[in-house]
């Protein structure tokens, strides 16, 4: 505990490892190694929703909360990066600047940078490093479209959908998929006109999922008025509790393990087999139609 | 893929025109680098945090309240004490000629004033990062 301490305050430190390992810089092995042994500590809460919504905010309200009750608190905030020039404009500190000072807080902005799959691997490496650096809490907040933010958010122990009232009619929720993936739902901004028939809308639409055993909680909130937030986290904690007795934090940490193994490997081989002198000559044979892609994938494993 | 530089754009102080600030934002963005964008009234403190949380490698302030002479070398005080002394700070702004030189003695880069191109910010900034 006392080194957790010790490492949560040496800011530089931390900021530095996770640079090293979001970009796979020399010697990020060697960090991710040093540091597993120490994580698992962190709930891991999700955070997504449409742009606008509020996520940013609601996160900010929320770390508060926390830091208030002595829990240190790592937010890893995503902002997507321009498929254009490769550059992001990462905006979510600005509605947490007041806290960025707090020595129990820790942000981390990541642009989504278009790797495919790689973000995942990149961001479930900056969690592993807050995590073994002493967070008891940690957020993950992305925006809610697209595939790789979905894989994202599986990393998180609790996703928290955020929604808004007048976003559209129950089909663009519908059809963008996004009551699936939601543990907890928020509505923000409740103190807005319709926030109560988006409440309704949500669970009428989570009653038409297949019944499990979990039934997500809809709750008001607003964020920057501080309303229903103790609800909120209430619902957050019964999730939690939910998953421990029914032993879900146990498979998602199997399955979290299978994964990152699994994306090891596929890098190990793929650099092994690339480095084969076979490689760039089994390469051209395919394309010649000399022999099928199967069959050099064969010989390259063997 | 290689690592983009990343850059905190803040602004000090308590003037309300972020118009510059966003401007840079942009330009800096679509020459591929990461922006950490952290708006209006922050405090040097506040600065210098979240420059040492996102690990960037360079902070970019624009001020136009007239109190660069002080915000300015306090920012960069921070920065050091956080051991912090190869970020590169860049400042832009209305900043008198006469208060530049003091300026860049304090450890401030360069100072950018009203009519600087864009393409002369990013340029400074990728020809002095420390690669």
């Amino acid at each position: 505990m006392a080194n957790k301490t010790k490492a949560w305050k040496d800011r530089r430190r931390i900021a530095k490892m996770i640079t090293t390992v979001e970009n796979a810089l020399p010697g990020h092995e060697k960090v991710l190694q040093d540091i597993y042994k120490k994580t698992g500590n962190a709930y891991i809460i999700g955070i997504t929703g449409p742009p606008g919504a509020g996520k940013s905010s609601l996160t900010d309200a929320l770390a508060r909360a926390y830091i208030d009750m002595g829990k240190r608190v790592g937010v890893i905030a995503i902002d997507p990066t321009s498929p254009f020039s490769g550059g992001s404009i990462l905006g979510d500190r600005i509605r947490m600047n007041e806290l960025s000072t707090h020595p129990q807080m820790f942000i981390r902005s990541m642009g989504t940078r278009g790797q495919l799959g790689g973000l995942s691997a990149a961001t479930h490496s900056a969690v592993m490093v807050l995590d073994a650096c002493g967070a008891d809490i940690l957020f993950i907040e992305t925006v809610g479209v697209g595939q790789s933010e979905v894989e994202i958010v599986k990393l998180a122990d609790t996703v928290l959908m955020v929604m808004v009232p007048g976003l559209g009619d129950d089909i663009q929720t519908m059809k963008a998929g996004i009551m699936e993936i939601g543990d907890v739902f928020a509505v923000n901004k409740s103190d807005l006109p319709g926030a109560d028939r988006t409440k309704l809308e949500l669970k009428a639409m989570l009653s038409f999922l297949p019944p499990k055993e979990w039934r997500p909680p809809v709750c008001l909130v607003s964020a920057t008025e501080k309303e229903g937030l103790e609800e909120l986290m209430e619902a957050i904690d019964e999730h939690r509790t939910f998953q421990a007795e029914h032993g879900r934090l146990e498979q998602r940490r199997m399955r979290n393990a299978q994964e990152a193994l699994l994306a090891i490997l596929r890098d190990k081989m793929v650099e092994r087999v690339t480095k084969d002198p076979r490689y760039e000559h089994l390469i051209e044979q395919i394309a010649e139609k000399e022999i099928d892609p199967y069959e050099a994938a064969r010989q390259l494993m063997d | 893929m290689e690592k983009p530089i990343r850059v905190l754009v803040a602004k000090p102080g308590l003037d309300g025109h972020d118009r510059g600030a966003k401007v840079i934002a942009r330009a800096l963005r679509d020459a591929g680098m990461e922006v950490i964008y952290t708006g209006l009234r922050q405090t040097p403190e506040q600065i210098v945090a979240a420059a040492i949380q996102e690990d960037v490698e360079v902070v970019a302030v624009s001020i136009l309240s007239g109190a660069h002479a002080t915000l300015l070398p306090k920012i960069r005080d921070l920065l050091n004490e956080e051991g912090a002394q190869d970020m590169l700070f860049v400042a832009g702004g209305v900043i008198p000629d006469e208060d530049i030189t003091f300026l860049k003695e304090k450890g401030i880069a360069a100072v950018f004033t009203p009519g600087t191109a864009t393409t002369e910010v990013v340029s400074f900034i990728q020809e002095n990062v420390k690669k």
